[in-house]
């Protein structure tokens, strides 16, 4: 557990949850970022604008990330389990409605036992897939 | 839509800060075989601690109703694949996006990959759950 970081951890979750809580206060949206994704490629136009916008502050957060604080680091993974995975994220977090953000961060605050049922689902496949990943192929 | 933009932004530093953008990070904590870092159950604590107290009056004020309250098939077999891609990649789609300013080729693969395979899913399942 040499590389748990406790407090960088509590302080970025914070930051998520304010986001999260701005987003809801201020757009009446739940700040589900799979949900936020699909709407873009799936909604009648007019719904576009302020997930566009979302979607533009996430990307706009790396920029200013990597300009402020550390540089992009070099990527270590192989582009064809990649594909794979962002295909079944995608299909997934749409068939379930939701990811770590929608049924994490914003479904167990507001204690919706969907999402509770979701994040036991995903927490156990993915430490299962992760499992195969590194230790058994 | 300014505050979308502002609320996305905070969204993202919250992971750059937490580690969730590091996609080694996330799977060192979904290796609980492995060297196991317990972060991002500290991210998801600090997140919850936060929507668990400001929701509820927010959605009271707002009258807010989910309509959706029993567990399905589709939420289960949804949230199983996703688990599934996410322990492959270590990419949920918040990070994945934030992620795509380090300009790579491979975030870029993983996000056409995530959009493709929701339009994937509303072909197979057209009447599923929105978000």
């Amino acid at each position: 557990m040499d590389n748990f970081t406790p407090v960088s951890a509590l302080a970025g979750g914070a930051l998520i949850g304010a986001a999260s809580v701005w987003l809801l206060a201020a757009n009446g949206r739940i700040a589900g970022v799979s949900g936020i994704l699909h709407g873009l490629f799936a909604q009648p136009p007019g719904d576009r604008w302020w997930r566009a916008a979302f979607v533009i502050g996430l990307i706009a957060a790396g920029f200013a990330w990597h300009a402020l604080v550390e540089p992009a680091a070099a990527s270590e993974m192989r582009f064809g389990p990649l594909a794979l995975a962002g295909f079944l994220v995608g299909l997934g977090t749409r068939l379930g409605g939701g990811c770590t953000s929608g049924h994490g961060v914003c479904g167990l605050g507001r204690f919706s036992l969907r999402s509770l049922a979701a994040v036991m689902v995903f927490m156990a496949t993915g430490m299962a897939a992760t499992f195969v990943m590194r230790h058994v192929l | 839509m300014i505050s979308a933009f502002g609320a996305g932004l905070l969204f993202g530093i919250g992971l750059w800060l937490s580690g969730m953008a590091n996609p080694r990070k996330v799977l060192d904590f979904l290796d609980v075989a492995g060297n196991w870092d317990p972060s991002l159950l500290l991210v998801m604590g600090g997140a919850v601690a936060i929507t668990a107290v400001a929701f509820r009056p927010i959605m009271r004020k707002k009258e807010m109703v989910f309509d959706k309250k029993g567990i399905d098939a589709p939420l289960l077999a949804g949230a199983a694949i996703f688990g599934i891609g996410w322990g492959i990649g270590g990419y949920c789609p918040g990070p994945a996006l934030t992620a795509l300013s380090n300009l790579s080729a491979d975030v870029l693969i993983f996000v056409a990959a995530m959009i493709a395979g929701g339009v994937f899913a509303r072909i197979v399942s057209p009447a599923g759950p929105g978000a």
